[in-house]
């Protein structure tokens, strides 16, 4: 039901990841992700220059009904957030792929990058919930 | 399996996401609830409250048994169709349930009660009821449409038939009227103008699509918590229960002391625990970003409370609270937000009335 592109990779904690080329990749969540959220009231971005593992947690979106971590998908540095959101934190909703992406990581380690999820793979990570 | 109220289909209709809320396939939003919230503040919105549980009661004695029954006092009610909002409590002085109730008659009023605590209410009526010789009725046969917001009483009144226009014109709020087949109480969960309106279920999702083409929009249960939020209004089983006295859950106005004579369910608890002092339930606003939740800690200098509703406040843009907190706690405090103190200021528990900020 909900939309989940083809060209983009998964983690299982519902962020997506796009490859913009250079080794650097795009963040957000994922159209299933901001439905159970609902609607997005903040969005806490790390800073430029941050140094992240994968996995940790980078991020804060809060909802009108909870607020969620949002996980580094990729160890790298943080080059770019998304200054949209702290005004229009809405975009995570009505654009999540889009308008509504969170920040971008200069990845540190490729290989990461294998255990991260393709279409079908998240796609059932969603139907297991 | 989760009931379903009689406008099910049409919530389905209106592209609602359902969730369940005690037992009952509930609409949490159409899309997005802080569109439905402003639409409530700002025009007209619609809730199904169908969930909603309404116990008549009728014979001679019925006044005398809520007089008994209830710790707001039902004498206040001198004028037919008057409602009066109440605590009912056990003989601890803790809350049952908080329920409104309208004076039809001499000899029949009408309860509103939660749906989350329907059976303990209906099985604590029945048993104190029976030395009354009241008769007690739950009435499954109504929907409950609650139309909310400025435009909403204009919009109503294009589906009225000249005779219920004539009964509702001037209503004052707090009030019930029958007219014709519609049961219209000018009451509400919001803050804001508006009705609720009881109807025969065959008939509720012909009037729910004719509120429709009349422009009022559905509003889910997000909304409808973030509206009551902020009208400072208590939510059953998160601000108070029946652990919690109505002194410590901002329900000391619900609370007839006088005449002093009068016998109610929960007085001679109620009257140690006014003598001993309680905690208070206050009002939080914190405006820098965050969101207070429920169940947060809040750290004061006469010790520790816990935030009982919290949300973020659509019309003023940053996040308000309701917590339960010593009685000496002044005008700031600090919540416990994931790990982190942060200071709020303390404020009375209503922050948004008729569309107005009140704090």
């Amino acid at each position: 039901m909900s939309n989940i592109p083809n060209e983009l990779k998964y983690a299982p904690s519902h962020e997506w990841v796009r490859d913009e080329g250079n080794g650097v990749f795009t963040v957000g969540i994922s159209e299933h992700a901001q439905d159970l959220l609902g609607d997005m009231v903040f969005v806490e971005l790390p800073d430029v220059g941050d140094v992240v593992a994968q996995g940790d947690d980078v991020a804060v979106a809060e909802s009108v009904k909870a607020a969620s971590d949002i996980y580094a998908p990729v160890s790298g540095e943080i080059v770019a957030v998304n200054d949209a959101l702290n005004d229009s934190p809405e975009l995570v909703n009505s654009a999540p792929y889009g308008d509504g992406w969170m920040f971008k990581i200069k990845i540190s380690d490729e290989s990461e990058l294998a255990g991260l999820l393709d279409a079908a793979g998240y796609q059932s990570v969603v139907d297991s919930e | 399996m989760a009931q379903k109220t009689v406008l099910f289909a049409k919530h389905v209709e209106c592209g609602a996401k359902m969730v369940d809320f005690h037992g009952w396939d509930m609409p949490l939003n159409y899309g997005s609830q802080i569109e439905e919230h402003h639409n409530v503040r700002q025009d007209a919105g619609m809730f199904d409250v169908s969930h909603m549980t309404i116990v008549d009661l009728q014979g001679p004695n019925t006044r005398n048994f809520l007089r008994y029954l209830l710790a707001n006092d039902v004498n206040k009610l001198t004028v037919s169709g008057k409602a009066l909002y109440s605590g009912m409590l056990n003989e601890a002085g803790g809350v049952i349930d908080d329920l409104i109730v309208y004076f039809l008659a001499e000899d029949f009023f009408r309860l509103v009660v939660n749906s989350a605590t329907r059976e303990n209410d209906l099985a604590w009526i029945n048993k104190q009821a029976a030395e009354f010789n009241v008769t007690v009725t739950e009435r499954p046969e109504f929907a409950m449409i609650a139309v909310q917001g400025p435009q909403a009483k204009a919009k109503v009144a294009t589906l009225l038939t000249e005779e219920q226009k004539a009964a509702v014109a001037g209503m004052k709020p707090f009030f019930g009227v029958q007219a014709g087949s519609l049961f219209i109480a000018t009451t509400g969960y919001t803050g804001e103008d508006g009705y609720e309106i009881s109807l025969p279920n065959e008939e509720a999702a012909d009037f729910w699509q004719k509120l429709l083409d009349a422009g009022v929009k559905p509003a889910g249960l997000g909304a409808r918590d973030t509206l009551r939020l902020e009208a400072g209004m208590n939510l059953y089983g998160q601000d108070m229960d029946e652990t919690v006295s109505p002194l410590a859950a901002n329900m000391g106005w619900t609370i007839a002391w006088e005449p002093s004579d009068r016998n109610f369910i929960g007085r001679a608890a109620l009257e140690q625990q006014k003598a001993a002092g309680t905690m208070k339930l206050v009002g939080l606003v914190m405006e820098q970003k965050g969101v207070l939740r429920h169940g947060q800690k809040v750290v004061t200098e006469g010790g520790e409370g816990e935030i009982t509703s919290g949300t973020f406040s659509p019309t003023l843009g940053f996040s308000i609270a309701m917590a339960r907190v010593p009685a000496s706690t002044g005008d700031t405090a600090e919540v416990d937000i994931r790990g982190k103190l942060v200071q709020v200021k303390v404020v009375k528990p209503n922050f948004v009335r008729m569309g107005k900020k009140v704090i």
